[in-house]
């Protein structure tokens, strides 16, 4: 669940989308990098793409008796990394906000940075480190996922304590409140989000295992995938 | 049923059961208006700390009923999942052109149009097929 339009202040709307538009620039060039270099990614980017698309309108109810919606970042951001992953997010955000009043103009740069950046780095990073500790790919797979989904709404209640801090207790008294609302909302739909991640990386892994290598997921032809870390 | 398929089977299950866990177990029963989206609840929470904030900006298009609304929902919904289906189809088929294909090879006989097939699938770059 995002922002809606408006409510957030012109300054902090405008510094939220001065923030983000450096990021979503770089992966608009990383993205089509990636599809110059490896024509036959295209198909996989669509995948992780309409990914975001299923998850962030499937709108559940959760334990705290209200519903949000998962956001299907993590997949992208481990298999093409964050910076591709801030422009197929932003894609989403922006059809939600257009078509379905989701969201909103306005508030665009603060959903793109919660859920389009800072969700995929975050999850991306849980990833490599669980990777680096020697985890298994798909509790690695899992755990990205769950972190990049709950991460997003933990950005999203700070945006909006620091938008609207409590007249009593200040930005931490609204950071409880809104972390109320979103962050504890999340926590199971982050869990769903895991399992899903989980269930697609497995299927890829059957359908795509060259894909998945080329990749760097799965291991496998280690000098290629050298090249291809320095070529970016 | 494989074991791969008793593992993607449960996943599903267990997502199902954590969707509806909080609707059989009622845990929107203390509140006025259960299941209502965290986005409106989080504008109410604005209202309740910012009385006076009015949203300076309304959505340049929105969904004239719930029921429209939900019907663009389904939409962003169907063409996501269409286009995850059309993937995974396409790869299936591919691969089962290639072991096809491979097959023939094996052979060393004719076989042109599963031979077609088969040369479509290497283009895809599978080398594990």
């Amino acid at each position: 669940m995002h922002i809606a339009e408006g409510y957030l202040p012109p300054v902090h709307a405008a510094a939220w989308g001065v923030a983000s538009a450096p990021f979503v620039v770089h992966g608009v060039r990383a993205l089509t990098r990636e599809v110059r270099s490896n024509p036959e990614s295209t198909l996989l980017l669509g995948a992780a793409g309409a990914f975001t698309f299923v998850l962030s309108a499937l709108k559940l109810p959760s334990v705290t008796g209200s519903c949000s919606h998962p956001t299907g970042t993590g997949l992208g951001a481990i298999l093409f990394r964050p910076p591709i992953m801030a422009v197929l997010g932003t894609i989403t955000l922006l059809f939600q906000a257009l078509l379905l009043a989701h969201g909103g103009l306005t508030t665009l740069g603060a959903n793109v940075f919660s859920m389009a950046i800072v969700g995929p780095w975050a999850g991306y990073g849980a990833y490599v480190l669980l990777r680096r500790f020697g985890a298994p790919l798909m509790v690695a797979v899992f755990f990205g996922a769950f972190v990049a989904d709950l991460s997003t709404y933990c950005v999203t209640s700070v945006q909006l304590a620091l938008a609207f801090p409590d007249p009593g207790s200040g930005i931490p008294g609204a950071l409880a409140k809104f972390g109320g609302i979103f962050a504890v909302t999340q926590i199971p739909l982050a869990v769903s989000e895991g399992l899903l991640t989980v269930l697609v990386m497995r299927l890829l892994t059957q359908s795509s295992k060259g894909d998945l290598i080329r990749l760097g997921v799965l291991a496998g032809r280690t000098s290629e995938r050298r090249e291809e870390a320095t070529a970016r | 049923m494989s074991r791969n398929a008793k593992i993607n089977t449960l996943l599903l299950l267990v997502v199902a059961a954590l969707a509806v866990l909080p609707l059989a177990l009622g845990l929107g029963d203390h509140k006025e208006e259960p299941f209502t989206g965290a986005d409106a609840e989080a504008e109410t929470a604005i209202t309740e700390l910012r009385p006076d904030y009015e949203p300076w900006f309304s959505p340049l298009y929105e969904p004239p009923s719930g029921e429209i609304e939900s019907a663009l929902f389904a939409l962003q919904a169907a063409l996501g999942a269409g286009v995850l289906a059309y993937y995974f189809g396409l790869r299936r088929g591919r691969r089962q052109g290639a072991a096809r294909a491979g097959a023939d090879g094996a052979d060393a006989t004719t076989g042109t149009a599963d031979g077609k097939g088969g040369s479509g699938g290497g283009s895809a770059g599978e080398p594990g097929a």
